[in-house]
């Protein structure tokens, strides 16, 4: 199937390697990908922040820009969200957009689960509340999770309560949208996961950030890191190298690696 | 004072933090379970928002009916533009000493009033209405109502959309409401009195709220504080930084409908919340507290437009809209950030931003943006 990707600012900003395990995910089962080089975001940030005029002309821009799409996948639930639930108030003509987010477009429309992945670590998987309560992906990402090999999925206690970001409230009411992440985070080591998935780079920042300032260890990766990761992927990359000295090929694997795990 | 502000000492207290956790967690279970084991709820719910929403649609001509049905019955209506004069009405209603019983609601919470529970040697009782039947003249509460069976008088305080045009509307709203609020199948009580009633019907504010076409469907509030119950944001903060009006999601949305969105508080409260729509989920009357709220975040930066000086953000967000207007002028933003921020770095985090970003990296890193943007790698891609 041809697949554009709307990558999102956020993620074009700061999270690249989330929009290139989309790519190689979806290349990797068989389909084509497209990037809409014209695109940049999709206005929720000005429209949740009360910011009208400048979020539908974004919204315009974003309906211009993929005007000719018939299938087009973001790795956002919550930016997914937004062509669906608040364009159409925004303006009438803008609904009607077939933006799905990455596990609803895996099990709903290329209908997979197993994505051939592998990932071996302990995972726990925080439900976004746009996920569950905008797109009701319910347990798409789980099916997902569950399939690939290696993965071991620790069940995250109160998983539907809010993480606390809510894009300017973590800036406005940062003390409470802390308060708010610190029992998430609670409930995070509860389940002595290493890793913290989800469907959105905007979350996962404000879990991750906290994580990180706290240097708890546990790191929190998008799902599509996830769904991409591949048995082996560094042996097999050096081992593709054919005739390359031993040794070349060895220090070609550690940068693999060490690549993959950014 | 500003919601943020006034959150920050209750965060600081951590046995009302856990008093108030224990309590959501026991409100959201029996809620789940009141509503789980009733195959019509999605229906009863339409049903319950179809009949607010065609109350508040023609208010004017239920609230006409009920003032006639209420005369009708040896009774009176008194109209209150504000909090002050409905206190006012009371305190002429109730002469001189009399020591009267209140009947909480939230409207009396509103306008103030305070008291205790109407006792055997009170001679007068105020009585803060869950609804009042249209067709009838009919107050209606949810409690034992004691005070509404003696013989002295009793004025009853309502909200002008507290009114429900007929007794089987009635019958819709009363099978929403204890599940809602108390995840029970019934209200143990419902207690009901028509005749000699001192009604005092209040505005403040409601008749510009209702002027909203889309700010309207607030007042479709039936008060069962479920949405409150399930309310991350309230879990944390309580009741006090929403002010002196209703506390949790819909108080975040009443209270700047009703008092304008100038004042700190009213600017403040459409932001106090993170959009997560819990409390949508849960609401028997299909408020979509997280729209209304996006709604009334317009109006606040509305207002700030209109002001000579522009706020730091408001220079923040037309920037960004500038720059994401063009992809070449995005691309040009990203590569800047991405200096910058590789100046900010240390050991491969950022762990300090200047301006109005600081309020993020208090308490949380962000990650260094790589060198490379999703679209420089795209289009180097082989
Ligand atoms: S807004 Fe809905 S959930 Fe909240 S108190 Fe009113 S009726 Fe109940």
């Amino acid at each position: 199937m041809r697949i554009a990707v709307f990558i999102t600012c956020w993620g074009d900003a700061l999270f690249p390697g989330t929009g290139k395990a989309m790519v190689r995910l979806l290349e990797r089962l068989g389909h084509e990908v497209t990037f809409e080089p014209a695109q940049t975001c999709c206005g929720q940030m000005h429209w949740t922040t009360g910011y009208r005029p400048e979020a539908i002309s974004l919204a315009r821009r974003f309906a211009e820009v993929f005007r000719d799409h018939e299938l087009i996948v973001t790795p956002s639930a919550s930016c997914a969200a937004t062509v669906r639930t608040a364009y159409p108030r925004m303006d009438p003509a803008l609904a009607g957009l077939r933006v799905y987010e990455l596990t609803e477009l895996l099990v709903d429309i290329l209908g997979v689960t197993d994505v051939g992945a592998s990932y071996p670590h302990r995972v726990t998987y925080h439900p976004t509340c746009h996920s569950v309560r905008a797109l009701g992906l319910g347990d798409r990402p789980l099916r997902l999770l569950r399939a690939v090999r290696g993965l071991e999925l620790a069940g995250l206690p109160a998983a539907d309560e809010c993480c606390g970001f809510g894009g300017a409230f973590a800036i406005k009411n940062a003390d409470t949208s802390v308060a708010m992440v610190a029992d998430k985070i609670a409930h995070i080591h509860e389940t002595g996961a290493d890793i913290v998935c989800a469907t959105d780079d905007s979350c996962l920042a404000h879990i991750g950030g906290a994580l990180s300032r706290l240097r708890s260890g546990v790191r929190a990766v998008h799902i599509a890191e996830i769904l991409a990761s591949e048995e082996g992927a560094g042996e097999r990359a050096a081992a593709g190298t054919g005739g390359v000295p031993g040794r070349i090929a060895e220090r070609m694997t550690r940068r693999v690696r060490r690549s993959e795990a950014r | 004072m500003r919601f943020a502000d006034a959150a920050r000492p209750e965060l600081a207290d951590p046995s009302s933090r856990r008093t108030r956790r224990q309590a959501a967690t026991r409100a959201r279970a029996r809620q789940a379970e009141a509503t789980a084991g009733l195959p019509d709820w999605e229906r009863l719910r339409e049903a319950g928002a179809a009949i607010r929403d065609r109350t508040l649609r023609d208010l004017g001509a239920h609230l006409e009916a009920l003032e006639a049905s209420v005369t009708e019955e040896g009774g009176r209506v008194h109209w209150a533009r504000d909090a002050a004069e409905a206190r006012r009405i009371i305190s002429r209603l109730l002469p001189g000493d009399t020591e009267a019983g209140l009947v909480r609601s939230d409207v009396t919470d509103e306008i103030g009033l305070e008291g205790g529970n109407a006792g055997p040697h009170t001679r007068a009782a105020v009585v803060g209405a869950r609804f009042l039947v249209a067709e009838t003249g009919t107050l209606v509460v949810t409690d034992p109502g004691e005070s509404l069976t003696f013989p002295g008088t009793v004025v009853v305080v309502a909200g002008i959309e507290d009114t429900v045009p007929t007794w089987s509307d009635l019958e819709v709203l009363l099978q929403l409401l204890p599940r809602s609020e108390a995840g029970r199948r019934m209200h143990p009580a419902v207690s009901t009195r028509t005749g000699d009633l001192q009604l005092v019907l209040l505005d403040n504010g409601r008749t510009r709220a209702l002027a909203d076409e889309t700010g309207r469907a607030a007042l479709r509030c039936i008060h069962c504080s479920a949405c409150r119950d399930v309310c991350p944001v309230y879990e944390r903060t309580g009741a006090r930084p929403y002010g002196p009006g209703r506390a949790g999601p819909i108080g975040a949305v009443l209270t700047p409908q009703l008092g304008g969105v100038e004042a700190s508080l009213g600017a403040s409260l459409p932001f106090a919340s993170t959009l997560c729509g819990a409390c949508a989920d849960v609401c028997p009357v299909k408020i979509d507290i997280p729209g209304l709220l996006v709604h009334l975040r317009g109006e606040v930066v509305e207002s700030r437009r209109r002001r000579p000086v522009p706020t730091p953000e408001l220079l923040l967000m037309r920037g960004l809209a500038w720059s994401m207007g063009d992809e070449r002028r995005y691309e040009q933003t990203l590569v800047r950030r991405a200096r910058w921020a590789g100046l900010l770095a240390r050991d491969g985090r950022i762990r300090r931003l200047p301006g109005l970003l600081g309020k993020w990296t208090d308490a949380r890193d962000l990650p260094v943006p790589p060198r490379q943007s999703f679209r420089a790698w795209w289009r180097r891609r082989p």
